[in-house]
């Protein structure tokens, strides 16, 4: 075929906030990706996943991207040891479809299995089992890269080290990925038994998710982020193990949201309204329960497309991770700030994490990670610009998987690594080739690595 | 060699499909559609594509899938190809799906005559090798499927594209009588013509109006292979068009830009 592999298309961060408008290549196969790549005449190009970070970290204004999602081969699986290889643009779905049934669950997850396994090694994503398993590049054997000579080069942690270091976590800066190859966990059943608890405030919410669980490695807190006074930081916590026994298999039926919702949808007596049903739901003395690992890890995918329920202005998330010692009184702060804001938001998410991820940008470290919504409307800059000193003050970092906001020199003081990025960059993309909206917008590239 | 005459198929066997251009975003959507219930020989040039690919249908189905290489224009090749899938088959019953094609700009065609003889020969003398060569074998065993990817550009011939749609319309002609022939074997025959689909060969036209998923696309087919039909239309509504781009008179036709 002799025509380009280019068209021009608008891309969106899933915040709907971030706007780009590039020229897009779908290569179906690798040689349509290696061709389309050396057709960019030397624009920036970015590879595109499924479009499910918030901001402008898969973005490239001006520039080309590479959509992976047609590259999406499950290439081999050993049922002995559960090592799969597979393409980029393989959806965390397509696992739960295809390897969930014959016992076999990918060990980290992020909330959304609409996302694809390139964007997972790109925001080195973690889930809600951090602390027990780490973040998804713990789970890699090795990660194959084409990079900007065109060639492709197969990085672990031993083999190109640097290179696997940099693109773990590295927001898609140092090439494309065209292969990976994953270590599953074998689970005795589709289910995870969850046990929920109705928690009264901020102390008792920290202390669920702290106190030791080896038993549960999943847990997660859902926050009232509306409720103040006595009952601020109310929540509800979630602790959750494989199942022994199946559930039966329930068809997959997910409602799409077709239209953009108004305003007064989420306005503040709504949203306190669902939170609270949300919190009572929950009985006192806790509960317990078998559930899906579908609704379990991905409450949120039942709703397609549920960014519209922020309406057209689209929303920011914000995520922070603050380090062990700070934590309870860095959340509290962050809640308040929140709070008197008055922004409303649905749920705040507060998880545990135990370690640092492998990658020169990963985001986790041992400590306490706050998600939350915050509708897109007048003042939000100066919110986040405030969320954003609080985190720093901390010593924590902001999540770039859900960034749109962040300043350079808050990333700088928050990503200390970023040395070592650097001169990875410096190596095997010495033009600049690979570039994103994010990477301008902190400076990522530039300064530095001598 | 085994004689593929030589041995019926099996009814208990697994239905094995041979896909022929398994590359393409369709043939890999028909591919994913049937692996369920039948084992897969993926013939194209591609064979690291083909690898994967073959690699992807045997961990989300657990069937049996590989991957040949297959050259449309390499006639003499194709014998070998029939008793490769012979061999691939076993007992179990062979059914063709012919995807492969060729679609250079007629501009480029225009001036270069190597260009059009690569264009008419693979997208029908490569369809009449394959199709003839495996009809002994299609014969033998009595019944099963060839589904045939022709082109609503065969329906007529455009300014645009008319060397390529040529090619098109010899190769709906020449399937016509081969359905017939197959027909008094019990194998069946579809042709199908395909509008819009969202792949790469029209990706960098922008939005199409009406572009077909491949995936919906493969489960229309799929459908119209139960049905048994003979010619189809996928999506339904280039019939009707194809209908009226027909029945425009060649003076007023050949001034047209469609």
């Amino acid at each position: 075929m002799s025509t380009s592999p280019w068209r021009d298309v608008s891309l969106t961060g899933w915040g709907r906030t971030a706007r780009a408008d590039s020229k897009a290549a779908r290569p179906e196969r690798q040689s349509a990706l290696r061709a389309a790549l050396e057709s960019s005449n030397g624009k920036p190009v970015l590879a595109f996943g499924a479009g499910r970070s918030y901001g402008d970290a898969a973005l490239n204004s001006g520039g080309y991207a590479l959509l992976t999602e047609r590259l999406d081969r499950l290439i081999s699986f050993d049922s002995a040891t559960g090592e799969l290889v597979a393409e980029p643009g393989v959806t965390f779905e397509t696992l739960m479809r295809v390897l969930l049934p014959r016992g076999w669950l990918v060990p980290v997850t992020p909330g959304t299995a609409f996302a694809t396994l390139g964007g997972a090694v790109a925001n080195d994503v973690h889930g809600k089992n951090q602390e027990a398993a780490g973040n998804f590049s713990d789970h890699l054997q090795w990660i194959e890269v084409l990079t900007a000579k065109g060639e492709v080069v197969r990085a672990s942690a031993q083999e190109n080290a640097d290179l696997f270091a940099a693109t773990v976590g590295g927001i898609g800066l140092t090439g494309i990925i065209t292969a990976l190859s994953l270590r599953l966990q074998r689970v005795p059943g589709n289910a995870a038994m969850v046990k929920l608890r109705r928690l009264p405030d901020l102390d008792a919410v920290v202390e669920g998710l702290t106190t030791p669980h080896p038993d549960t490695p999943y847990s997660v807190a859902w926050i009232d982020a509306l409720a103040g006074g006595r009952n601020l930081g109310r929540g509800v916590l979630e602790l959750a193990a494989p199942a022994e026994e199946p559930l039966p298999e329930q068809a997959v039926k997910a409602r799409g949201l077709p239209v953009d919702l108004p305003g007064f949808v989420l306005s503040g007596p709504t949203v306190r309204a669902f939170n609270e049903m949300y919190w009572r739901r929950v009985p006192a003395g806790g509960t317990e329960r078998p559930t899906h690992w579908r609704s379990f890890l991905y409450p949120l995918d039942a709703i397609h497309q549920w960014n519209r329920m922020y309406g057209k202005a689209g929303f920011h998330q914000f995520q922070c991770v603050v380090p062990q010692d700070e934590a309870p009184a860095a959340v509290r702060g962050l809640l308040e700030t929140l709070g008197k804001a008055g922004r409303a938001s649905f749920l705040a998410v507060l998880k545990a994490m135990g370690r640092e991820g492998r990658g020169d940008l990963s985001f986790s470290m041992p400590g306490l990670t706050l998600a939350v919504d915050i509708p897109n409307r007048p003042g939000v800059d100066e919110l986040l610009t405030r969320l954003e000193r609080q985190t720093l003050d901390a010593g924590g970092r902001v999540y770039l998987a859900k960034d749109s906001h962040l300043s350079p020199d808050g990333f700088r003081a928050m990503y200390p690594r970023l040395a070592g990025f650097q001169a990875a960059l410096k190596k095997w993309d010495p033009d600049g080739k690979f570039m994103s909206d994010m990477a301008r917008r902190l400076k990522i590239r530039e300064g530095g690595a001598a | 060699m085994t004689d593929v005459a030589a041995l019926p198929p099996d009814p208990l066997a697994r239905e094995v499909w041979v896909i022929l251009g398994a590359s393409s975003a369709v043939a890999r959507a028909f591919s994913r559609g049937v692996a369920p219930d039948a084992d897969l020989l993926l013939c194209g040039r591609d064979m690291d594509d083909l690898g994967r690919m073959a690699g992807d249908l045997r961990v989300r189905h657990d069937c049996r899938a590989e991957a040949v290489n297959f050259n449309a224009t390499d006639y003499d090749s194709h014998c070998g190809l029939v008793e490769r899938a012979a061999a691939f088959a076993g007992r179990g019953r062979l059914n063709l799906f012919i995807a492969f094609g060729d679609m250079p700009e007629q501009t480029e065609i225009d001036n270069d005559f190597a260009l059009a003889r690569r264009t008419v020969e693979t997208n029908y003398l490569g369809a009449v090798s394959v199709l003839s060569r495996f009809a002994p074998r299609l014969e033998a065993q009595g019944g099963g499927s060839v589904v045939v990817l022709g082109s609503v550009a065969g329906d007529r011939g455009r300014l645009k594209n008319y060397v390529y749609g040529s090619a098109k319309a010899g190769l709906h002609a020449y399937v016509q009588g081969y359905r017939a022939r197959m027909h008094r074997a019990g194998v069946h025959v579809m042709t199908v013509k395909p509008g819009f689909l969202d792949t790469a060969m029209t990706w960098s036209l922008g939005k199409l109006p009406m572009a077909m998923q491949p995936d919906a696309f493969a489960a229309t087919i799929m459908k119209h292979l139960k049905a048994k039909r003979d010619v189809v239309y996928v999506p339904w509504p280039w019939l009707g068009i194809m209908t009226i781009i027909r029945t425009v008179p060649e003076r007023v036709f050949k001034r047209t830009n469609i």
